[in-house]
This record gives C-alpha cells, structure tokens and sequence, in this order.
C-alpha cells in the first residue's frame, strides 16, 4: 500500500508513464485485497482477506489520511496546532449523538456533522489565528481540552462519558453492519484516503497551497507581498479540520461507536508523532507516516503480550509492553538524528545516489 | 456561606498547585521560547520520587518529618531529572524552537508510558501525614488541611523565587535573559547555563506540586502531570509568558472560578469556563496579564 506514496515528489513531465501509474495500481491492489485470501505470515495475524485484517487496514488509510490533513496544517501552513484531535472528534462524536441519542436518521446525522465540520473550525479558528506561535498552539490546546472535557465529563449527558458510545446499528444501511461487510468499510476507508489525498495534492498545488508555504517559511514577507496571511490560514485551518471531521464519520462507521480517546490532547500528540515520522511537509510522508503508526501501535499491543516479551528479563519487560514509550522514544529519536522523518530519509538516499553519480561522471570528465 | 468558604480555600489550594507547575514553565518559557510539554511528567516523576522515598523512610517515626524528607527527595530528584532532560535534548536541538517543543511531547509521551509500566497504570494512595486529611474549621466551614499547605508551600515558592531573581546575581542573569537573551550572550555571559538551572528549578517547583497534588488529591497515578499540565498552561498564557507575578494572578484566577462554576453550575462547566476565559483574555489583550517580564 505504500507505493502509492513512494511516487517521488518530480514533476509530472519528468515522471515515466509507469512511475505514474504505480500509485493507481497500488489503489486497484488494495481495492482487491477484500477478495484475496493470501496469508502475510508475521506482518498480518490472519489472511488478507479476513475482517481482523481488513479492519487494521482500513484503520490504517483513516489515521493515515487524518495525518495528511494535519500536516497541511502544521507541515505546509507551519502552524502548531495542538487541538486537531478536536474536529476529528466532532466527526465521531457529532453523528454518534445525533443518531443514538436525538434518533435522527444516518443521512441527516451526517448532513449535521458536515455543516458543523465547516462552522465549528471556522469560529475557533477564527479566535485562535489572532495570536501567532506558541500562543497558537497553547490556545488550540486549550479549545480541544474543553472539547475532551465535554466528552468526559458529560455534563449534558449526551457524549456517554469514558465509556463512549455505540452507533446505534439499526439506523445504519446494511452493508456496514456485521463481520461479514468489514470490506465495505474498508472501501469507504481507502475512498476517504483517496479523496483527501487528491485534495490535498490539488490545494498545495494550488494558488492557496503556494501561499501557505510562503507564510510557513517568512510570513512577514507574505504580508509585504501585500497578501492577508490571516485569511489564508484561515482557510488551511478550516480546510483541514473539515477533512478530519469527515474522516471521524468514516472512523465512527469502521468502529461502530465513539470513544473518548480520539478527543484527548493526546491524540493530537499522537498525530504529530505520525507526520514528524512520515515527514513533514510532504503529502505521501505523513500518510504513510499515520499509516505506519496506527501498525506499529496495533502490533506492538499484541507484541507486548507475546510469549518474546514475557522471556526478557523484567527491567526490558516493562517498558517494552508499553507501545507508548516505543513510539515517544522513536519520535524523540526522529526529532534529534533525522527531522526530516522517513521522507527525509528518502530524499537522503536520493541526494547521495545523485551525488555519486555527479563525482563518476565528474571523474570519467578529468579522467578522458 | 460556609460552602462558599470551603470552595474559595479549596479553589485556592488548587490554584497553588497550578501556579507550582505554571510557575517554572512560564520561566522556562520566557527565557528559552521552550513550550515544556515534558513539565508534566516532572510533576508525576516528583510524586512518585516522594511517595517512594518515603516508602524507605519507614525508619524516620515521626510521620512529619518523614513527609517532608520524602519531599525534599522528591523535589531533588524533580529537579536533577529536569536538569538532565534540558542538557541531553533541548541544548542539542539549541535554535530548533518546533524542534525543542516536539522532543519534548515525545518525552512526555514515552515517560508517562514508562511510569505506568514501572508503577502500573492504577491510582495509588499517597503516604501524607494524617493530620493533612484532618480538617480545620474556618468560620465554620470544615476545610481539609492539605489545602492549606497547598497555599504555603505556593506561596514559599513565589517568595523563593522572587528574592533570587531580584536579590541574586544568577537571578539578575534569568532576568535579564527573560528581557533580551541575544544582548545577555553579546555582554559575554554564558545563558546556557541559566537555561539548565531554570529548568532544574522549573522541575524542582513541579516536582513538589506533584507532592503537595499527592496530598491534595490523596493518591497519584502516571497522567496527573498531564491533566494539571492543561491548566498549568492555560494559566501561563493568561498570567503572560515569563511572568511570575501574572502566573500567580492567573492561577488564583483559574483556580477559583473553576471550583465556583463546578458546584454552582455544571459539572466540568469550570473547566470549561477556564478555556473561555482564555480565549477572552487573549482576545483583548494578547500578552496576557504580565506581559513578558519576569517578576
């Protein structure tokens, strides 16, 4: 599935025809992974095509998506944001309410979510934009803490407190409900990732996109330039965090139900963890950054539990069964030794390879 | 009457372990442009330091004193592993500001994991002595003492801190470096330096507030630092960066209204109420309070 990444961030003119086609067959291939039961031993715990596996993958695409519209927030725009978590959640929490607790039917439920995934981020991040930097982020914090608050504590008693909230399945159409039609939330996952790919790719392409860049790296200049950059990070606020509550909906119909976890600062954490890891800035980095963490994170719970950890001695034992502190070291690791993440990495290897090639072909020159 | 008592000392107990916390990220912030998201987890490693010191201290009887060694352990130890934590990842990421602040989410990510390893996840009773549970009467009202040493041991710090940074040399460098670092480093003083010993004093502060917290709450557990970290900074964005005396007014501020709008309204309506207070301050006067000056 990471091919579709690994297309390399060249021009579309420098690009061989099959370089650009590998990204669309890597989509077919994951479209078809419902209906191939081959067995990935160790990487997978059962075949391709069975729910368990299916449901990691789909999981997978949406925290992998949900990074991509981070990073257009934190690695294109250049703004800390620490309450992208917040509209994520609304997209969990708001349809989950209004179908389990109000019993509106799925489609209006959804319409609801999608008006309040464009107000709700417009209004905050309205308020927050007025200060820059740090006070940015701390501000952000604060407006997805309240969030998390409200969802804990419940004070309207509506959000189901800790222990969250099912959906309630019959409103759902039948094909996302049961075991048996884990593939057709699988596709809606791989859709949503697809989409927001696309769009995000097209917007940092864009007039918009550009300027966002321009205001991540000299945002005085930006306003020289005789550009608002009040407004155009406006728009990438709001533009992300409307990417995120719909990825909240998909989230709520791959799980079935809410859970207090995705409203927590944390989780916000966790998604920077996942685009410094995949790479900053860039577009296939942070989703198979997000991908890539929403793995590890599963396996590593199942790791912790098997029969290679309870053998360590009990000092290795600990901290080796908290996939927290794995993934906190590594992003600690990352950020200290290679902040360009695995993207970084990549370009990396790259440069090295060009610049071997330019000191042979710079020896052949002297040499003849 | 006497709830209203009861609320405003209690809602002042609280506001003294924000300000333990608020008080050495609002310098380290101040001095360093480092927004500490590890101050948490120097919160948590005191309370557990404390509550393990005093484990091994059965042999000190008087229930007391031995309280106060484990706190002093607690606070060393708060402060050495802060010290620690400033030389080995913030001074190598030195001018890397989103660099400094991501090392340290992951350290407060990867530690607080650590501790519930190493102390499990679940809530443990706190050893305070047992007349800190007792209650005293205050106009009638029953208010448990460990609010009270919550207020004196703030109130300590906030003088401590004040006279070294008016009265010392070291504070008189923090000071000046608060104002203007690049000038500080022109005069030809070492600020890296300052950078390690704030630090050591930011987690020597919070190290106690997770001590003074342990009592208060009467147990700790791995993501208490986390939870009071939240308000710790809405309080030193309100109070101004690099303000001591604007952390100590927001943190009462904070404190309170948060204690009154939790009985009086809804439930975590206080908390809530506290993010728009945020807001509202920083709608009108961005700065906050103190503005940017230590003191």
């Amino acid at each position: 599935m990471t091919d579709l990444m690994t297309a390399p961030p060249a021009t579309e003119a420098t690009r061989s025809p099959l370089r650009r086609a590998l990204p669309w067959l890597a989509i077919l291939l994951l479209a078809a992974a419902p209906f191939i039961p081959l067995d990935i031993p160790f990487v997978f715990r059962g075949p391709l095509d069975s729910p368990g596996t299916l449901n990691l993958l789909a999981l997978m695409l949406v925290f992998g998506a949900l990074a991509l519209t981070y990073d257009l927030v934190f690695g294109f725009t250049g703004l800390l944001s620490f309450g992208h978590a917040l509209y994520f959640a609304l997209g969990v929490y708001a349809p989950t309410i209004a179908v389990s607790h109000f019993g509106l039917p799925l489609s209006t439920a959804i319409l609801i979510t999608i008006a309040l995934g464009v107000v709700v981020p417009l209004v905050l991040g309205a308020i927050c934009l007025r200060v820059g930097d740090i006070a940015f982020a701390m501000v952000t914090l604060a407006f997805a803490e309240a969030g998390s608050i409200f969802v804990l504590r419940d004070p309207l008693r509506i959000t189901g407190g800790e222990e969250g909230q099912a959906l309630d399945f019959k409103a759902l159409p039948d094909v996302f409900v049961g075991v048996v039609n884990t593939r057709y939330v699988f596709w809606l996952a791989l859709a949503f990732a697809v989409l927001v790919y696309l769009v995000s790719r097209w917007i940092v392409r864009s007039r918009a996109g550009r300027v966002w860049q321009a205001i991540r790296e000299n945002e005085q200049r930006v306003e020289v330039l005789g550009l608002q950059p009040y407004a155009y990070k406006l728009l990438a606020f709001v533009t992300a965090s409307f990417l995120a509550t719909l990825g909240g909906i998909v989230y709520v119909l791959l799980l079935g139900g809410a859970n207090p976890g995705v409203a927590g600062a944390t989780f916000t954490l966790t998604l920077l963890v996942m685009v410094v890891l995949g790479g900053t800035g860039t577009l296939w980095g942070a989703v198979l950054g997000g991908a890539l963490y929403t793995y590890l994170n599963q396996r590593l719970i199942s790791l912790s539990n098997s029969e290679f950890v309870d053998g360590l001695p009990g000092a290795l034992r600990g901290p080796l069964s908290e996939p927290l502190f794995i993934l906190g070291a590594l992003f600690v690791a990352l950020v200290m030794f290679f902040p360009g993440g695995i993207a970084g990495l990549r370009d990396a290897a790259v440069g090295r390879r060009l610049r071997s090639r330019v000191a042979r072909l710079l020896g052949a020159g002297e040499g003849g | 009457m006497t709830v209203f008592i009861l609320l405003t000392i209690t809602g002042l107990g609280l506001a003294a372990l924000y300000f333990l916390v608020a008080s050495g990220l609002s310098l380290i912030y101040g001095l360093m442009d480092v927004l500490n998201f590890a101050h948490g987890v120097f919160l948590t490693i005191g309370a557990y330091s404390t509550w393990t010191a005093s484990q091994r201290l059965e042999f000190i009887a008087q229930p007391t004193l031995r309280f106060v060694v484990a706190v002093l352990i607690g606070m060393a130890v708060g402060g050495a592993f802060a010290a620690l934590v400033e030389m080995l990842f913030i001074r190598p990421l030195y001018g890397q500001h989103v660099g400094q602040i991501l090392v340290t989410v992951g350290l407060a990510l990867a530690l607080t994991a650590l501790l519930q390893a190493i102390f499990t996840p679940d809530a443990r009773a706190f050893p305070a002595p047992d007349w800190m549970g007792d209650t005293t009467s205050v106009l009638g009202a029953n208010v448990p003492n460990s609010r009270f040493v919550a207020i004196a041991a703030a109130l300590a710090v906030y003088g401590g801190l004040v006279t070294f940074l008016k009265r010392t040399r070291y504070g008189l460098i923090i000071r000046a470096g608060v104002e203007n670092r690049d000038m500080v480093t022109a005069l030809g003083i070492d600020v890296t330096k300052a950078f390690t010993f704030v630090f050591a004093i930011g987690g020597m502060a919070a190290a106690l507030g997770g001590a003074i917290g342990g009592a208060y709450f009467t147990s700790i557990n791995p993501e208490q630092g986390g939870g009071l970290l939240i308000f710790a900074f809405i309080v030193t964005i309100i109070g101004g960066l690099g303000s001591l005396r604007g952390a100590a007014i927001a943190s009462i501020l904070v404190g309170l209204l948060q204690q009154y709008a939790n009985f009086y309204a809804l439930v975590g309506a206080g908390d809530l109420i506290v993010v728009l207070l945020l807001a509202f301050v920083l709608l009108l006067r961005p700065q906050g309070i103190g503005g940017k000056a230590a003191a």
